[in-house]
């Protein structure tokens, strides 16, 4: 049984701990034993979220190591910055290509990074770096509020747990009259990271034909 | 029963390990990180559970259901027992009926506490002993055993948790169901035992001092400390999850792991220690175990490594071990570390808040917030002085409204006030409090300020919840833990009923009333209360008509931002308001302050701003 340590973190508001608990709820279903933590208590009031998701076959501690984490699923920008110190050499960063502005930065006294030096820091662990357009991809859909299970759908394809599992425990997590809204979202999500995996695949490795079977690689060998 | 595997917090599993155990009252007052344990308990309807006014009145209701022979549970945080410790003591004092446990969570690295407490330390000073788990399984399964001990030898228990023990989601199996103990309802008279007069308080003491050593003799073979033999070469002692982050970093040493951290199982530590080469130890806070080692005469290290302050984690506990030289192994070349110099997040107040209006005003008022231009400059003082309390009304600290001078306990705000009076300042004093902290503990301090007089003026913040550790409800808002419609208790018949004659309301929406009631209170020689009504932005959000920037009359003053909204934002050299977070005729703060009229719904303006 493969390990996984990941990372999910945005800012109070976007999902970014139901996510994670479902992350975990897969996992569990799939028999691995499960721990997950959240800094919650006032992120809702527009601070930084980051849960640890610990899957394996027994997990100590709660909290993920600086440098241990397979993969990081960022809802903004800024915060994929900010933890990417927890990101392993070459782990996965999927990261929405979207940025919240701190009051700070609104009263001008800091300045948000650009896309350079946020892809720099992240370049520090590794270069697999993706960026999605998840925020546009789900307010073309027409529901914002699918950004979760939409960047679940990116994470899903670097996981070894069924699609299927994904989609039931997604189906039971989210409010009633909503599943399939958020099912289409998940899906398109896994298309998505697909699609964005094989377009910087095919530029890191030439003309090398990269299986679906390749596209899983994010765990510890 | 169906085996259950289920992803729980170590919040829900002390509920369902309670539940099972045939808990039947449940008293709390909300507490991040415990506040999780009384939601998850109310929400079975064979328990009894309420949100109390406060920890003091929760264990005091405890004790009474615990006397009358049905079980009972306390959740608290910290700072909560702090407000508990009479009650909690006395407890300890007289014992109890049925089982009594008390969960205290303590919040190392203080991620929403005013301060760091090891709250193991009151397991010494009230003679009780305190359990630890380790993760939501240990969670789950000590409050079997915590009831028992409770019953066994008669007294509260004292249950420890930590925030990333109660907000982190482990596996918990079980096959168990809820079973209540059979006894009869009903409390039996015994007076020595329960009216602590001196002459009966002086058998009790005694009794408690037995009582320890007898829970001593138990700890030595109670199953919740366990010794897991490993490599000999270094022993490991530890309990909650400071042992999880050691088993990560160690995963070859040897442990003792303690369940009960009070009183400690002395035989079992001198086994342990007799057969290792080096003993550590490794817990969060204070050396509470470590100095009670070292006391058995027993050589250990402990906080020679490991940190008494903030919280650990496996990065802090490998670095502390492989300084002092008891971690051998190769250290690879260490990763890039926090990047610096990005943006930090603190928490804010919500667009829409009802306390942003009133902290707006204050702060003008008091010349505290400077506008973004003028930084750099010091603001002038005008001779007011605002003391603060506990709940989201303590952001107004933050700039650019920095409208708290004082914030230390909850209820402190008023008698900090009373006092600074006393102590003869010129300055005028505000005292700030929200609406369940005033019920909380605001109204002794005022009832203080009524009887021994002063200048000074009260505001209460009144938002209908408790709102910080997840919008609970109170006294105030006339619905229970578990859902049911009951009396509300009135804030401003409580002042008045307390001889405040001086009394107004005004919508916290309402930036002339709020800036017209504070001028008249603060000329008024007396003590006056100002309550400052309107509903949470989060429990009612209502989007309709965001404002918008005038372009033709926005002169870019800036005055707005000092309002320290989120929506308001200065973006390319001019104002900008976020249609998606501006909550617009719900609030229109903005609006009001607007010194050109400037702000307004989209459909009166003529040409709007560009993003």
């Amino acid at each position: 049984m493969k390990k996984f340590d990941l990372l999910v973190t945005g800012v109070g508001g976007q999902g970014v701990i139901l996510a994670s608990n479902i992350i975990g709820e897969v996992a569990l279903a799939a028999g691995y034993d499960v721990k997950k933590t959240d800094t919650l208590g006032m992120a809702q009031r527009g601070g930084s979220v980051v849960s640890h998701v610990r899957l394996g076959r027994g997990v100590y501690s709660p909290l993920i190591k600086a440098d241990e984490v397979d993969i990081m699923v960022a809802f903004e920008k800024l915060e994929a910055a900010r933890w990417s110190h927890y990101l392993r050499l070459g782990a996965v960063a999927i990261v929405n290509n979207h940025a919240q502005f701190p009051l700070s930065v609104n009263l001008e006294d800091e300045r948000y990074p650009d896309d350079g030096e946020i892809v720099g820091i992240l370049r520090r662990s590794t270069e697999r770096i993706y960026l999605i357009d998840g925020t546009s991809r789900v307010e073309a859909l027409g529901n914002p509020r699918t950004l979760n299970v939409f960047l679940l759908g990116c994470a899903s394809v670097f996981l070894p747990l069924k699609i299927r599992v994904w989609q039931d425990i997604i189906s039971q997590r989210v409010p009633p009259g909503v599943q399939k809204l958020n099912i289409t979202a998940f899906n398109r999500g896994r298309k998505e990271m697909r699609r964005v995996y094989l377009r910087q695949g095919a530029a890191e490795y030439g003309a090398r034909v990269v299986d679906t079977e390749d596209v899983r690689g994010g765990g510890r060998a | 029963m169906a085996k259950m595997i289920k992803l729980l917090s170590g919040n829900e599993a002390l509920a369902l390990g309670a539940y099972h155990a045939g808990v039947e009252v449940a008293a709390a007052y909300p507490g991040t990180p415990s506040t999780e344990i009384l939601e998850s308990i109310a929400r079975f309807d064979d328990i009894y559970a309420e949100w109390s006014t406060n920890e003091k009145v929760a264990v005091e209701v405890a004790l009474g259901a615990s006397y009358a022979g049905a079980r009972s549970l306390v959740s608290m945080k910290h700072v909560g027992l702090n407000v508990a410790s009479d009650p909690f003591i006395a407890a300890s004092t007289t014992g109890v009926g049925a089982g009594m446990v008390v969960v205290a969570a303590d919040d190392p690295g203080m991620h929403s506490s005013q301060n760091e407490q090891d709250s193991r330390h009151y397991a010494r000073l009230a003679k009780v002993p305190v359990l630890e788990p380790g993760d939501s399984q240990e969670a789950y399964e000590l409050m079997a055993h915590a009831f028992d001990i409770s019953e066994r030898f008669d007294t509260p228990v004292l249950v420890r948790m930590t925030t990333r023990l109660s907000h982190s989601k482990s596996v918990v199996k079980t096959d168990r169901e809820r079973a209540v103990p059979g006894r009869a309802v009903g409390f039996q008279r015994d007076v020595a035992k329960y009216v602590m007069v001196p002459a009966y308080a002086r058998l009790r003491h005694p009794v408690m001092e037995e009582r320890l050593v007898g829970l001593a003799a138990f700890a030595e073979t109670l199953p919740l400390n366990q010794v897991l033999w490993g490599d000999r070469s270094l022993g490991v002692v530890s309990s909650g999850v400071a042992y999880q982050y050691s088993r990560e970093v160690l995963p070859r040493a040897s442990f003792l792991k303690l369940g009960m951290v009070y009183p400690l199982p002395e035989n079992l530590i001198r086994y342990f220690a007799v057969q290792v080469d080096r003993l550590v130890v490794i817990e969060e806070l204070d050396p509470f175990l470590e100095e009670s080692i070292r006391a058995m005469g027993i050589s250990v290290v402990g906080k020679e490594c490991i940190p008494r302050v903030g919280e650990l984690n496996p990065d802090i506990i490998e670095d502390g071990l492989r300084r002092i030289g008891l971690l051998n192994e190769v250290v690879s070349s260490p990763g890039p570390g926090v990047a610096p110099g990005l943006p930090k997040r603190p928490p804010l107040l919500c667009p829409g808040c009802p306390h942003a209006g009133f902290f707006f005003v204050i702060s003008r008022l008091g010349k505290r917030s400077r506008a973004p231009k003028s930084r750099g400059k010091a603001a002038s003082e005008s001779g007011l002085v605002i003391t603060g309390d506990i709940g989201c009304y303590t952001l107004g600290a933050y700039p650019p409204l920095n409208a708290m001078d004082t914030c230390a306990c909850m209820g402190a705000s008023i008698g900090q006030a009373l006092g600074m009076v006393k102590a003869g300042t010129s300055q005028r004093v505000v005292a700030v409090i929200g609406d369940s902290t005033f019920l909380h503990s605001g109204i002794t301090p005022l009832v203080d300020a009524v009887y021994n007089g002063g200048q000074l003026t009260v505001v209460i913040l009144d938002n209908g919840t408790t709102a910080m550790t997840g919008h609970q409800h109170h006294p105030g808002t006339g619905i229970s833990a578990q859902g049911k419609e009951t009396r509300a208790v009135k804030l401003e018949d409580v002042v008045r009923g307390v001889g405040v004659s001086d009394v107004r309301v005004v919508s916290a929406f309402n930036i002339r009333d709020i800036r017209a009631a504070l001028r008249s209170s603060l000329d008024s020689s007396g003590l006056s209360v100002i309550i400052v009504r309107g509903p949470c932005a989060v429990r009612a959000p209502r989007h309709a008509q965001p404002r918008v920037i005038d372009a033709e009359k926005c002169n870019q003053c800036q005055l707005c931002l000092l309002i320290g909204c989120p929506a308001i934002r200065w973006e390319s050299k001019r104002i900008y308001i976020d249609p998606a977070s501006c909550v617009g005729d719900a609030c229109t703060i903005c609006e009001q302050i607007c010194p050109r009229q400037a702000i307004a719904p989209q459909f009166e303006v003529g040409v709007v701003a560009p993003a």
